[in-house]
């Protein structure tokens, strides 16, 4: 049996230390598999946030276990985790954070860089990812000429450039209004489906974990509900 | 990898203009002070070297009445002869010793004049000074004895009343005598306490004591000593000789005074060094600004980039990467600003020399420990900020404000 794709088990995240000690997250344990799209919701506080960053290997736990493809990740060290992220895995955040007074094409480009991909190579598949998220003909945009949904899509094509497993996406539609929003959730539906994307999702807005094939409700650092739902769209 | 990350280091210097200016300029402004006040200090130090050099090194002045400062007690000491002179100049340890008749004189020609410092003296004279002539000739012996009317003129003089012209067998007139201009003396600069010393007429010692003071006598003798023979030797000998020849009996103070001109060298020596001391304070303290300068810079273009390095990391960079491409950056940032410092601290310095008339004399000990110092800083502080950035769990690194 192959392992799953996910796996957290007992995680515990905790912030400062004694008296002033601030536990975000409290024995979780969670199974995601290939393919699902994951809808993380919950009042601010509850850990949503602090699970993503631990499965995108931004953070690290305080105690338990973290498994990715059957791989102790708390075990590896930070350059491991590095390549980990670099292979497997793509970031969408609520920010963006885009590179400023860099071209549309050379952020998508950015993780293709540290891949090692040969220049052209890297630049043909950097303005693929463009086009799969509609922003052809704005490769040499700077984040500052594009509008909110633009450079989010910006973000969205350096996640898929990578070709990753899973892409992680941090209340991707938090900065937009809600016709840009739905656009940005059709767009990730349609990577979900058609490229077969793991795709995780924190949000607090009921439409648009809608989109998403399972819910997960997190309440006080604990996973508090787990529910399968039908997709909208 | 690593040209992908040099290639990203470039780009980034590139796109960021300004902050890559900052970092430069706060270099550049480092280097640049260091370099020029090192430079115009060490020019000006090497000024007063020049001077003590012109004193001539083994010179001895001999000036009638006890040596010392104030009004002298008693009646005043009797004055040296063109005698004397020539007594010590038969002295083994004297190579040669010139009887020096000074007076303050008005000198004209044509319709020009000037005040001047006339010296009654020898060809020997010239001699001691180590002063060469550009034209023309000294005196002979038979004119120095007959007191003949001829003079050489010192280059302030000369261009004073001839401008440009030749004054070579020209005549000029001091206090009503008629002088032929025989020859000309070579620059000599300023004094070591800034006097001009080419405002100056020479004359044979006789006839300035019969036509112009109308006495024998004679202000001082400058002695120098066979190059072979000590101080310490010279001044005994002068000594017994003229305390002789002015009948000091035993246990009787001098009434004259010999000063040796290394003293006043090693005085002047003395001075420079303390110049020098000073300049190099002068110069820690610039180093130190500078840096702190750099240092700034350094820290806030990192701090700015923490988000930067969060993004980075988040893509897949490893830290190691990260570090490369900052310290790629810090390293041609400093390196190029401390070119230009280097460049533009030689040319202020420069100009400042021509200013200041004192000659330029970069050390390229001073040009490597400015740039050294401010390219070490730049890359120490545009790398270990970034390194502790570089360390942090991304997401920490992508909170950052």
């Amino acid at each position: 049996m192959t392992p799953p794709l996910i796996a957290l088990r007992g995680v515990t995240r905790s912030y400062g230390t004694g008296e002033a000690q601030v536990r975000a997250l409290d024995g979780v344990d969670l199974t995601i598999t290939k393919g699902e799209f994951v809808a993380i919701m919950g009042p601010s506080g509850s850990g949503k946030s602090t699970t993503m960053n631990i499965i995108g290997c931004l953070d690290r736990p305080s105690s338990g276990e973290y498994l990715f493809q059957g791989t102790p990740v708390q075990g590896l060290s930070n350059d491991q985790r590095a390549l980990l992220r670099r292979h497997a895995l793509g970031f969408v955040f609520q920010g963006f954070n885009l590179l400023a007074r860099t071209s549309a094409l050379e952020n998508v480009e950015l993780p293709l860089i540290y891949k090692g991909l040969p220049r052209e190579a890297r630049e043909a598949r950097a303005r693929l990812a463009l086009e799969k998220v509609g922003l052809q003909g704005r490769e040499d945009h700077d984040p500052s000429q594009l509008s909110g949904g633009q450079q989010q899509r910006v973000a969205i094509a350096r996640a898929l450039a990578g070709d990753p497993t899973v892409i992680l996406a941090d209340e991707p539609t938090g900065n937009l209004d809600s016709h840009r929003s739905h656009e940005i959730m059709t767009l990730l539906q349609k990577l979900n489906r058609d490229e077969g994307i793991t795709i995780v999702m924190v949000t607090h807005e009921d439409d648009i974990a809608a989109y998403a094939g399972r819910l997960l409700i997190f309440t006080d650092g604990k996973l508090t509900r787990d529910e399968t739902i039908t997709p909208r769209g | 990898m690593i040209w992908e990350t040099v290639r990203l280091a470039f780009t980034a210097i590139i796109r960021n203009k300004l902050r890559s200016f900052l970092t430069v300029l706060g270099v550049v402004i480092g280097v640049a002070a260091v370099i020029a006040m090192v430079t115009i200090g060490q020019g000006s130090s090497a000024q007063v070297e020049a001077s003590v050099e012109a004193l001539g090194t083994n010179v001895l002045i001999v000036r009638p009445g006890a040596r010392g400062f104030g009004p002298s007690s008693g009646p005043p000491a009797p004055r040296f002869t063109t005698k004397d002179a020539e007594a010590l100049a038969e002295l083994s340890t004297v190579q040669y010793a010139a009887p020096v008749v000074s007076s303050s004189q008005t000198v004209v020609a044509g319709g020009a004049n000037t005040t001047s410092q006339v010296y009654g003296t020898t060809a020997d004279y010239l001699s001691v000074q180590n002063w060469a002539l550009t034209g023309g000739r000294s005196f002979t012996e038979g004119e120095q004895k007959s007191g003949a009317a001829l003079c050489i003129l010192g280059q302030t003089v000369r261009s004073k009343l001839f401008g440009s012209a030749d004054p070579l067998g020209e005549t000029v007139r001091i206090k009503g005598l008629s002088c032929e201009v025989i020859g000309l003396l070579a620059v000599k600069g300023a004094g070591t306490f800034g006097q001009d010393q080419d405002e100056v007429v020479l004359m044979p010692a006789r006839t300035v004591q019969r036509r112009l003071e109308g006495n024998q006598d004679v202000d001082s003798i400058s002695v120098a000593l066979r190059r072979e023979v000590t101080a310490a030797r010279g001044i005994a000998q002068v000594s017994e000789v003229l305390r002789e020849r002015r009948r000091i009996g035993l246990g009787q103070t001098d009434n004259f005074s010999v000063t040796d001109m290394k003293e006043i060298s090693s005085m002047l020596s003395g001075v420079s060094s303390v110049l020098t001391s000073l300049l190099s304070a002068v110069a820690a303290v610039s180093l130190l600004v500078g840096g702190i300068g750099i240092m700034n810079i350094m820290l806030v273009s990192v701090t700015e980039r923490t988000r930067e390095i969060g993004i980075r990391l988040a893509v897949g960079a490893t830290s190691g990467q990260v570090l490369t491409q900052f310290l790629v950056e810090a390293v041609v940032l400093s390196v190029l600003g401390g070119v230009l410092g280097i460049v533009t601290g030689l040319g202020l310095a420069w100009v400042g020399t021509i200013f200041m008339a004192i000659p330029f004399a970069p050390s390229g000990a001073i040009v490597a420990l400015a740039f050294g110092f401010s390219a070490l800083v730049g890359v120490v502080f545009g790398y270990f900020p970034a390194r502790n950035a570089a360390r942090l769990d991304p997401i920490e690194a992508l909170r950052h404000q």
